[in-house]
C-alpha cells in the first residue's frame, strides 16, 4: 500500500468528526436560546407611560417597569442646590448632577432603584445625604442618585425615558 | 471483559487520578476494547439508538420543564406558551412528544431483535428480564407524560388508565382513589404525575446501567446464535461498534426529524388540542399507538377483572420468557418452524394495533379475540412446544464459520412468509375500512394549501384576509385567547405592520386595574390577549341559544376528521397534516336542508361534514358578506379557506420555521449519515475483508 491511503482515510476521519461537531454545536443554539426572555416577556416589557401631575415637590414615588422598581423623585429646589454644590471630583463615581437629568426637567430624577452593590433595593428618602439608603450593606446615595459612602460602586443607572408632555415621561 | 482493568494512562495526572478512582479504566474496558461478535447485524445497533433517545428524551424534558407549570387551570396554556413564545419552544416540545414515539418504536425493534434470535435464553435471562421492567417503566412514564399537557386525551387517558386498578377485588376503588389524591383525576393526579414523570426517566437511566452491566458480564448474543471461542469471532467495541452504531443513530435521526419538523401531530390524537373537560368524554378514546395493541387485548376480555388481568400479563409474559422458549437453539436463523412462529407474532401483534385503535364493535371484536389468542398461544403454546418437535438446521461452530457462510435460502423463506401474512393483514385492515365508511358522514375535499409540503409556507394576503373573516364574524361568538395583537405582526404570520396592530389592538377593550386600584377598561396594546367575546360559559350559552363557541386558538390543530386505512400511513409520507383546515374550510361551506326522516334537535343546523350533523352553530357566512378590497371572489367558499388558513397559522404560528429549519437538519444529517457510512466501511474494511486474505497478515496486528 502507498502512503496516500491513511491521509485519505485520515480525511474522512476528521470530516466525519467535523461535521459531527457541527451538528453536536448547532444542537446547542436551542438548547441555550430557550432560556432567554421568550417573546410574552420581551412584549411585557414594552415602554410605559407615568402621570407626573400628581407627584408631589418632595415626593418620591416607585413604579415598575420590566420587573424592575423605578423611583421618581421630585426633587425640592433644596435637594437640588445641595447636590449641584457637591465638587463633582470628589465623588466617588464623578458625574455631575445635570447629566443625570434632563434639560429643563431639573426637579425630576429618574433612577433604577437597584443598588449597584448586590442589587438590594435602596430606601428613598433616607440616610445622611437626602437621598436612598440601602439596609442590606449600608450604601448612601445623595438626592442625585449617586453613590457617596458605603460598599456600592457606582450610582443608581438612569433608565432610558423622555418627556412626552412636560407633565408625563415614557420610560423605556 | 470482566475483572480488573489493564487499561493504563499515559499522562502522568491521569495515572495518578486512575490509581484513586479507575473510571477511565471502566469506561475503556466497556465502550473500548469491550469485545463484540463481528457479525452483528444492524438490528444490534438498537441499543445504541435507544440510548440516545433516553438522552435526548431527557435533555428536552428537562428543558420543557422550565417553562411548563403542572396545574390543572395553567398546564395546557403553559404548554402553549412552550409552542408560541419560548424560543425554539415548538422544537423542543415537538422533539420530545415525538421522541417517546420513536423511543418505544426502538424498542419494540430491539425487543423483536431479542426475541427473534433468542437473546433471553441463558446465560442472558438478567439481562433480559432487566430490559422488560425498562419497558414496563417506559410504558409508566409514557402515559404520565401524555397525561401532562392536560389536554382532552390527557384527562381521559388518566382516568381510563387509572380506573383499571379499580378491577382488582376488595381494594380497587381504595387505590384509584389514592392514585387520584381525590374523588376524580384532578390536579393532584396531575401534580404527582408530574413529579414522577420527572423521576422515572433516571430510574430508567439507573436499571439501563444494570442493563448494560449484565450485557457486558454475560457478552452479546450475535445472529449466529454461538457464543465467540476465540479472539477471531469478536472486535473491540471502539471503533468498530461505536461507528457503526453512530451510522444507524445518524439514519434513525433522519426519520425522527422526519416527524419532528414535517408532521409532528401526525401520532398524536387532534383531541388533545382541546383543553381537558371533566364534563365531556370524547367519542373515540384511543391510547398513543404504542400501547394500542395492549388495548385491544383489554378490550377483547369481555369481563373487566379478566381484561385487566390479559392486559398486565401480556406485558409480563415477556419476562418469562427464557423458560417458555424450551429450544437450545438461540437463533432464529437456524429454527425454520420457530421463524415462521415469530412473523406470525409480528403481525399479530401489529394488527392488534390497529384493532385497538378501531372502535370496540362488530368484526374488530372478533378479530381482537382471535388475535389476543393468537398473541397468548406465541407465549403458551408455539414456543414450549417448537423446541420439542422442531428439527433445527446445522449450527456453526463459530461466528467465523458463520461470517463466511453465505446465507441465501433461509432469509428468502422468511420474507416470502412476511410477504404472504402481510397481504393477510393488508386484507384485514382494507376490509373495516369500508365497514366504518357507512357512518355517512361526508369527507372533506382536499384544499390544494400554500402552506403544506416540506416547503409550505403561508400566503400572507390569504392570512390577512383571514383574520379579516375571524373580526368581521368568527369574533363575535368565539375567542383566540392565546393570541396576541403583537403575534399578527410577528414574522412567519400574516404580515400586518407594527401600526396596523397598534390601531388594531385600540379598538378593543381590555381590563385592568387603576392607581385607586379600581377595575377600569382600558384600549388593548400589542402585548394584551385578544379579549373574549362573552365573560363566561353562561353567558356564551344565554347569548348563542345553548351553544359554547370553542376558543379558535388552536382549532385547526384541534379538528380533523378519520383517514382511514391506507391514508393514515400514506400521509405520513406525503406529509399530509392539512385535515384540521380542510376540515374548517369544508364546515363553512357543508351547511344543506336536513334530509327528509332526520329529526333536527331544536337550536341545530344540519352540516354534511360535522359529525352527527347537528351543529349548534348557524351558518356564520353569506357570499360578500366581509369586503375583499383585493377583488379575491366575495364567496362563502372562500371566506371558508380564508378563515382556516388564518386559523392554522393561529394554531401552529412558527410552521414556516418548522419546515425551514426542518429542511436545514435533514440535508445535514442526511451528511453526517453518509459520511459516517463511509467512514463505518473504512473501518471495518479489514474485518470484513480480512487482510490474511488479500495480503497474508495478521489483521489484528494493524487494525489496533
Amino acid at each position: 500500500m502507498s502512503s496516500a491511503e491513511p491521509t485519505r482515510r485520515d480525511f474522512l476521519y476528521i470530516a466525519t468528526g467535523a461535521v459531527a461537531a457541527i451538528g453536536a454545536a448547532a444542537t446547542l443554539v436551542p438548547l441555550i436560546a430557550q432560556m432567554n426572555p421568550d417573546a410574552s416577556t420581551i412584549a411585557a416589557g414594552a415602554p410605559i407611560e407615568i402621570d407626573l401631575a400628581p407627584i408631589q415637590e418632595g415626593q418620591v414615588i416607585k413604579v415598575f417597569w420590566r420587573s424592575k422598581p423605578i423611583y421618581i423623585s421630585h426633587r425640592t429646589k433644596k435637594e437640588i442646590d445641595e447636590v449641584r454644590a457637591v465638587p463633582v471630583n470628589s465623588l466617588p463615581d464623578p458625574q455631575p448632577d445635570q447629566a443625570r437629568v434632563q434639560q429643563g426637567h431639573d426637579a425630576w430624577l429618574v433612577v433604577i432603584g437597584i443598588c449597584t452593590h448586590l442589587g438590594c433595593i435602596p430606601l428613598a428618602k433616607q440616610g445622611d445625604y437626602d437621598g436612598w439608603f440601602c439596609p442590606c450593606h449600608g450604601s448612601q446615595y445623595d438626592a442625585s442618585g449617586r453613590i457617596r459612602r458605603g460598599p456600592a460602586p457606582a450610582n443608581l443607572p438612569i433608565p432610558p425615558y423622555k418627556f412626552v408632555s412636560d407633565s408625563k415621561i415614557q420610560i423605556g | 471483559m470482566t475483572g480488573p482493568s489493564t487499561y493504563q494512562p499515559r499522562n502522568a495526572f491521569l495515572k495518578w487520578f486512575e490509581r484513586r478512582l479507575p473510571i477511565l479504566g471502566l469506561v475503556h474496558s466497556s465502550f473500548v476494547a469491550y469485545p463484540t461478535p463481528r457479525n452483528l447485524n444492524y438490528w444490534w445497533t438498537f441499543g445504541g439508538i435507544l440510548s440516545f433517545m433516553l438522552a435526548v428524551q431527557i435533555v428536552t424534558g428537562i428543558v420543557l420543564v422550565m417553562h411548563f407549570t403542572p396545574n390543572v387551570d395553567l398546564a395546557f396554556n403553559s404548554v402553549e406558551h412552550i409552542m408560541r413564545d419560548v424560543n425554539y419552544g415548538w422544537m423542543l416540545r415537538y422533539l420530545h412528544s415525538n421522541g417517546a414515539s420513536m423511543f418505544f418504536l426502538a424498542v419494540y425493534i430491539h425487543i423483536a431483535r431479542g426475541m427473534y434470535y433468542g437473546s433471553y435464553k441463558a446465560p442472558r435471562e438478567v439481562l433480559w428480564i432487566l430490559g422488560v421492567i425498562i419497558y414496563l417503566l417506559m410504558m409508566a412514564t409514557g402515559f404520565m407524560g401524555y397525561v401532562l399537557p392536560w389536554g382532552q386525551m390527557s384527562y381521559w387517558a388518566a382516568t381510563v388508565i387509572t380506573n383499571l386498578f379499580s378491577a382488582i377485588p376488595l381494594v380497587g376503588d381504595t387505590i384509584v382513589t389514592w392514585l387520584w389524591g381525590g374523588y376524580a383525576v384532578g390536579n393532584p393526579t396531575l401534580q404527582r404525575f408530574f413529579s414522577l414523570h420527572y423521576l422515572l426517566p433516571f430510574v430508567i437511566a439507573g436499571v439501563v446501567v444494570l442493563h448494560v452491566w449484565a450485557l457486558h458480564v454475560a457478552g452479546q448474543n450475535n445472529p449466529a446464535g454461538v457464543e465467540p471461542q476465540s479472539d477471531k469471532d469478536t472486535v473491540p467495541f471502539t471503533p468498530y461498534a461505536t461507528v457503526k452504531d453512530a451510522f444507524f443513530v445518524a439514519l434513525f435521526a433522519i426519520l425522527y426529524a422526519w416527524f419532528v419538523f414535517y408532521i409532528p401531530n401526525s401520532l398524536g390524537h387532534p383531541d388533545n388540542y382541546i383543553p381537558a373537560n371533566p364534563g365531556v368524554t370524547p367519542p373515540h378514546i384511543v391510547p398513543e399507538w404504542y400501547y394500542l395493541p395492549f388495548y385491544a387485548i383489554l378490550r377483547s376480555i369481555p369481563n373487566k377483572l379478566l381484561g385487566v388481568v390479559a392486559l398486565f400479563s401480556s406485558i409480563l409474559i415477556l419476562a418469562f420468557l427464557p423458560w417458555l422458549d424450551t429450544s437450545r437453539v438461540k437463533s432464529g436463523n437456524y429454527r425454520p418452524m420457530f421463524r415462521i412462529c415469530f412473523w406470525v407474532f409480528i403481525v399479530v401483534c401489529i394488527g392488534l394495533g390497529y384493532l385497538g385503535s378501531k372502535p370496540p364493535e362488530g368484526i374488530y371484536v372478533i378479530t381482537s379475540r382471535l388475535f389476543t389468542f393468537l398473541y397468548f398461544a406465541y407465549f403458551l403454546i408455539a414456543l414450549p412446544i417448537l423446541g420439542l418437535i422442531e428439527k433445527p438446521l446445522p449450527l456453526p461452530h463459530s461466528i467465523s464459520e458463520a461470517v463466511l457462510k453465505k446465507k441465501g435460502k433461509a432469509a428468502k423463506a422468511a420474507v416470502a412468509t412476511v410477504a404472504g401474512l402481510l397481504v393477510v393483514l393488508g386484507g384485514l385492515l382494507g376490509a373495516p375500512t369500508r365497514a366504518s365508511a357507512q357512518e355517512e358522514v361526508a369527507t372533506p375535499p382536499l384544499v390544494k394549501w400554500s402552506f403544506g409540503g416540506p416547503f409550505g409556507h403561508f400566503d400572507r394576503a390569504q392570512l390577512q384576509r383571514g383574520f379579516k373573516v375571524y373580526h368581521d364574524v368568527c369574533q363575535n361568538c368565539h375567542s383566540l385567547k392565546l393570541l396576541s395583537f403583537r403575534n399578527l405582526a410577528e414574522p412567519g404570520g400574516p404580515g400586518f405592520s407594527e401600526a396596523q396592530i397598534e390601531s388594531l389592538a385600540a379598538e378593543y377593550k381590555v381590563k385592568d386595574t387603576n392607581d385607586q386600584g379600581e377595575t377600569i377598561e382600558r384600549a388593548a396594546r400589542p402585548a394584551d390577549h385578544f379579549p373574549p367575546p362573552f365573560e363566561n360559559d353562561a353567558q356564551a350559552r344565554q347569548v348563542t341559544g345553548g351553544a359554547i363557541p370553542p376558543d379558535m386558538s388552536v382549532l385547526a390543530k384541534a379538528r380533523g376528521f378519520e383517514r382511514g386505512f391506507p391514508y393514515f400511513i400514506t400521509d405520513m409520507i406525503v406529509q399530509y397534516q392539512e385535515a384540521g383546515p380542510d376540515y374548517i374550510a369544508a364546515l363553512m361551506t357543508g351547511y344543506e336542508n336536513a334530509p327528509s326522516g332526520f329529526t333536527l334537535p331544536p337550536n341545530t343546523f344540519y352540516n354534511k361534514y360535522f359529525p352527527a350533523h347537528a351543529i349548534g352553530m348557524r351558518p356564520p357566512l353569506t357570499d360578500k358578506q366581509v369586503d375583499y378590497p383585493d377583488g379575491t371572489p366575495q364567496t362563502v367558499e372562500q371566506y371558508g379557506k380564508d378563515v382556516a388558513a388564518f386559523l392554522m397559522w393561529a394554531a401552529e404560528p412558527h410552521l414556516e420555521a418548522r419546515k425551514r429549519i426542518g429542511f436545514q437538519v435533514i440535508i445535514f444529517l442526511i451528511v453526517l449519515a453518509g459520511l459516517l457510512y463511509f467512514t463505518k466501511k473504512k473501518v471495518w474494511h479489514e474485518v470484513e475483508v480480512p487482510r490474511e486474505l488479500a495480503h497474508g497478515q495478521d489483521p489484528r496486528a494493524t487494525s489496533m
